[in-house]
């Protein structure tokens, strides 16, 4: 058995002969926006009757390390929609600074800023599309949160390819394998959004998010929630998970003070 | 003016013998036919008014907005040719977004009272371009509450090295006046276009140098300057637009926005009702001197 990884799948040297290094090439186009640094894992949100609400952690990781815990993944726009990042920190900043501007420009016409969630989706599609497209992508996958034309509830996410998907409950990363099958049992196809309360939704993604804390070695326990309704968006930025219980814990291998 | 027809006037930066450029006063006639617009310091904000002559029965009221937003905190009225207010706006606005690339928030009133100055100071240097044809009030609120930076994540940690000095005074309100020189001046009143020296003179009654008027009186009083300004053109009809910048916890929280249309009505009755009691006031005093 080769238990080195980075070796796996490459010719062996002992048949082949050591690889030339040579072919390496030291020069060529940068690769380095091509990976994420510092990164934020799961966003998730549901949809209620009457809104949206969106959850993440307040975690931003660098590789392993948990290196800032109070980074704020939940970002505003003009009042009416909220996007919830995944990936990469600094291409989220680069975003927010992005989104900034437009709300800026839009507010000089004087009928004020018209962007509505759904348009917003629309365009941060195509800004990860057009980057992905020069080879030079902003890591994130995101959910954006907020209402369309019709002031439906919307929510919908994009990712780094520019890949757009919508659904009555969303989740990114690591969320995706582990919100999302309690939010489907939970939120049943047949159940129409009309008949999910508020509670219900945020009672749902708190719950998701202690599954993940439990679970995704790169989450956090303090973590940002926004309720966006047609009254207003209500964000909460410094919310601690509450009611954990280890004790699953001790029956996993490699866990705790296991001897054997 | 001895030194028209003189030739010293026929390009633009070039000095008459006796130290002027011509085509900047020239310029400065040109503001002196737009419709009044002032600009009033308070203590908790900043209003601009303009004087909307109507052309034409054919323009929709209310539309075609002369008060234009740079960045959310600052506002810009200009007197003068239309048209070079427009591009005085858009250079205003690039200058508040390159601010905002390089230091991550936004411009101060200052700062880009400063950059337009020297803007506006260059359309005097070359004989290829002719100076702006505005004079320009440039308004705004520097937010007085520490603000993050655009994009910022997160507030680090809550101990360790800091060099901040508690309570110190930030921000408040700014108010400049940009002339077609480039000179620019900072105010606590400023007027400019054809009904200036009226609305000047209601300026300085107003004892702006306290800093004690309120941002709502403010308003009143700006809406009554600009009626008083209009007494010279009375046959004219015009709209008066408005807009205003409070403190953070005012009305429209550090933005720079339109006043609302039930505080402009009733700015612009007390304005109207101000100018009833003066003349009446007025033909009383003639009534009594007719009697001695």
């Amino acid at each position: 058995m080769d238990h080195f990884p980075g070796t796996w799948g490459r010719p062996r040297n002992d048949v082949y002969g050591a690889y030339d290094p040579s072919y390496l090439q030291s020069t060529g186009p940068k690769t380095h926006t091509t990976s994420p640094a510092v990164t934020g894992t799961s966003v998730i949100g549901v949809k209620f009757n009457g809104g949206v609400v969106l959850a993440t952690d307040n975690l931003a990781s660098y590789g392993s390390l948990a290196r800032f815990t109070d980074t704020k993944r939940l970002r505003i726009f003009g009042n009416k929609a909220v996007v919830g990042f995944g990936g990469d920190v600094s291409d989220m900043q680069y975003i927010d600074r992005l989104l900034e501007s437009i709300d800026i420009r839009e507010n000089y016409s004087s009928h004020g800023n018209m962007l509505n969630a759904k348009n917003l989706h629309t365009y941060l599609a195509k800004v990860f599309y057009k980057r992905r497209s020069e080879f030079n992508p902003l890591w994130n996958h995101v959910l954006v949160a907020g209402f369309d034309g019709e002031g439906k509830p919307f929510l919908s996410s994009a990712d780094l390819l520019g890949t757009t998907f919508s659904a009555p409950h969303l989740a990114t990363g690591f969320g995706a394998h582990l919100a999302v099958p309690i939010l489907r049992r939970l939120f049943p196809e047949e159940k129409p959004t009309e008949e999910i309360s508020q509670e219900e939704a945020v009672d749902a993604l708190k719950q998701c998010l202690k599954v993940l804390f439990y679970r995704d070695a790169r989450s956090l326990d303090k973590y940002s929630i926004a309720v966006i309704t047609q009254e207003g968006i209500d964000l909460k930025e410094d919310e601690q998970l509450e009611g954990q219980s280890w004790a699953f814990a001790e029956r996993i291998k490699g866990y705790g003070a296991q001897t054997v | 003016m001895t030194s028209i027809g003189t030739g010293y006037d026929l390009s633009n930066s070039v000095f008459s013998p006796d130290g002027r450029n011509f085509q900047v006063e020239y310029a400065v006639k040109a503001v002196e036919n737009g419709g009044t617009a002032i600009g009033i310091r308070c203590k908790d904000g900043v209003v601009l008014a303009v004087e909307k002559i109507i052309t034409s029965k054919l323009l929709k009221p209310g539309a075609n907005k002369r008060i234009a937003t740079v960045d959310r905190h600052v506002g810009i009225v200009s007197a003068g040719l239309v048209p070079d207010g427009r591009h005085f706006v858009s250079r205003a606005r690039d200058e508040a977004s390159s601010w905002r690339g390089t230091y991550k928030g936004p411009i101060p009133t200052s700062a880009l009272a400063n950059r337009l100055g020297g803007y506006v100071q260059a359309y005097t240097l070359y004989s290829s371009v002719r100076p702006f044809g505005v004079t320009s009030i440039v308004g705004g609120w520097d937010s007085e509450a520490e603000l993050a930076v655009d994009g910022q994540v997160g507030s680090g940690p809550k101990s360790g090295a800091g060099g901040k000095v508690e309570g110190a005074k930030a921000g408040g309100p700014g108010l400049y006046m940009i002339e077609p020189s480039g000179l620019y001046w900072g105010y606590y009143g400023a007027a400019t276009g054809k009904g200036r020296q009226a609305a000047k003179a209601e300026l300085e009654k107003l004892d702006l140098s306290s800093e004690k008027l309120s941002l709502l009186d403010g308003v009143k009083e700006a809406a009554r300057i600009i009626y008083v300004a209009h007494e010279d053109s009375k046959d004219k009809e015009f709209e008066l637009e408005m807009s205003w910048i409070s403190s953070l916890d005012g009305p429209t929280k550090g933005r720079h926005e339109e006043v609302p249309k039930d505080i402009l009505e009733e700015a612009e009755k007390a304005a109207r009702r101000a100018l009833d009691d003066d003349e009446e006031e007025e033909d009383k005093g003639a009534g009594e001197q007719m009697e001695e």
